[in-house]
């Protein structure tokens, strides 16, 4: 299968090439439009910071190409926050595919959240397979609230959106390439996803 | 529920780790990534990865290895040792390293810990401290403990918060090496006066002192060395006593 990350400066990438390695399929890291276009999965990764990683989405014209895409495209992290209509991160104004704002945890928690906590009330073929209350690693000072586009949710200071989806459009605020077999099986089940007309 | 971690850290010297291991199934103890699968099977949370070579092609060696844990491993994994530039924390983070963690360098120019945060997200920015206490102060050492500063220990960590670190990994001196439990006191200051995740080290030699560390302590998570690599606490019963005492672990299914 042709699978690509769009490689536009932000992060470790690597973990995520190695992932889907490790399941036997070589993506392709690339920011040329034709490429993504073409794939037939497409992951949107993003570690760092909401406004220098929207500037670089800008530079390269990606943040245009992105909502437009029509095959499966996953959001990983920062990549999941992008798709959002703003984020309270640099006062950033996003993509706008999933229609929620995000916000930044309270001082009444430890920020940033690090480490490994459950996903609930699981929907979509996404996590096929995947037990309600399944552990997975999480490294995030901001998070997507509830909204109608919520596939997965997680509590840290309150419920929140621990994955998204709109359409062809899924986002994990969780990492699945770090997240030992329960990620990969949502990688894989990534890949199964039906393409709809 | 965000889970408390358990983290093995495995000490490297030119791409092999260093102490002794006690893993008779190993092919290759040596092999840092044969060891980081098995942790990894067995429920580690994280890794640790802390090179201690000084030669000149530490520096490839290092990335090297990074690269070979990020194609095997699936949980996340920090290195440290020896980082003090921008360029460094580059090169591994694009190899795979999920975080580093700066010690010596930190302290040396403080003004590291914002550029990095800066540039890489906090979430990526391990400091460690380690310190030890004198006439009833906590101060700050550096060069694995041997050479003492002026730096209060709290003073210090609350200083490195402010300037962007994502999480703190203190090591007490007084407590690495007696298998006599973590600095618990120490610890829950710094968890209760802080507000990013601390991680424990120093001082593990039973099940219980983890179960203290988090209780006690209010560690977020808790680092040890060789208790695991000795077997002396397998990561699994370990994780179930933790359990048993109403400790959020994440357990495998």
């Amino acid at each position: 299968m042709n699978i690509t990350i769009i490689d536009y400066g932000a992060g470790n990438i690597q973990s995520i090439k190695f992932a889907f390695q490790r399941i036997g399929i070589d993506p392709q890291l690339t920011d040329d439009p034709e490429i993504i276009k073409k794939a037939e999965r497409v992951i949107f990764p993003g570690v760092g910071e909401a406004s220098s990683a929207m500037r670089k989405l800008k530079a390269t014209g990606l943040d245009t190409l992105i909502p437009k895409l029509t095959q499966p495209v996953l959001g990983i992290c920062l990549g999941m926050q992008l798709m959002c209509n703003k984020s309270e991160e640099g006062n950033t104004k996003g993509l706008g595919i999933f229609d929620v704002d995000v916000k930044r945890f309270s001082n009444k928690v430890k920020v940033p959240q690090i480490g490994w906590n459950q996903i609930s009330n699981l929907k979509t073929d996404l996590f096929e397979g995947i037990s309600e209350e399944e552990y997975m690693y999480l490294v995030h000072s901001y998070y997507a609230p509830l909204c109608a586009e919520t596939i997965a949710t997680s509590h840290y200071e309150l419920d929140y959106s621990s994955a998204l989806r709109k359409n062809n459009f899924y986002g994990t605020q969780f990492h699945p390439e770090k997240s030992s077999l329960a990620g990969q099986k949502v990688l894989e089940n990534f890949l199964k996803l039906k393409v709809q007309g | 529920m965000l889970t408390k971690r358990i983290i093995p850290c495995l000490d490297i010297k030119n791409g092999r780790t260093v102490k002794g291991v006690n893993f008779v199934d190993l092919r290759d103890a040596g092999d840092p990534v044969e060891l980081a699968k098995i942790y990894a099977e067995n429920g580690a949370d994280e890794l640790v990865f802390l090179d201690i070579s000084a030669t000149e092609e530490r520096r490839k060696t290092l990335i090297d290895l990074v690269l070979r844990v990020a194609e095997q491993v699936n949980i996340p994994f920090t290195v440290g040792g020896g980082i003090s530039s921008v360029e460094d924390v580059d090169l591994l983070l694009k190899s795979g390293a999920d975080k580093v963690s700066i010690n010596s360098s930190a302290v040396k120019n403080p003004q590291l810990i914002n550029d990095l945060s800066a540039k890489f997200g906090s979430q990526c920015v391990v400091v460690a401290i380690d310190a030890k206490q004198i006439n009833g102060q906590w101060k700050v050492h550096l060069v694995g403990g041997k050479v003492p500063t002026e730096l209060d220990l709290f003073d210090w960590a609350k200083e490195v918060e402010q300037r962007g670190a994502g999480e703190i990994l203190f090591t007490s001196m007084d407590n690495d090496g007696t298998k006599d439990g973590f600095a618990n006191e120490a610890l829950a200051r710094l968890s209760t006066e802080l507000n990013i995740p601390i991680i424990a080290s120093g001082g593990a030699g039973k099940i219980n002192h983890f179960t203290d560390t988090f209780k006690d302590g209010k560690a977020d998570a808790a680092l040890a060395a060789s208790v695991f690599h000795f077997k002396e606490i397998e990561i699994n019963d370990l994780k179930k006593e933790l359990r048993d005492n109403g400790i959020a672990v994440r357990i495998p299914s």
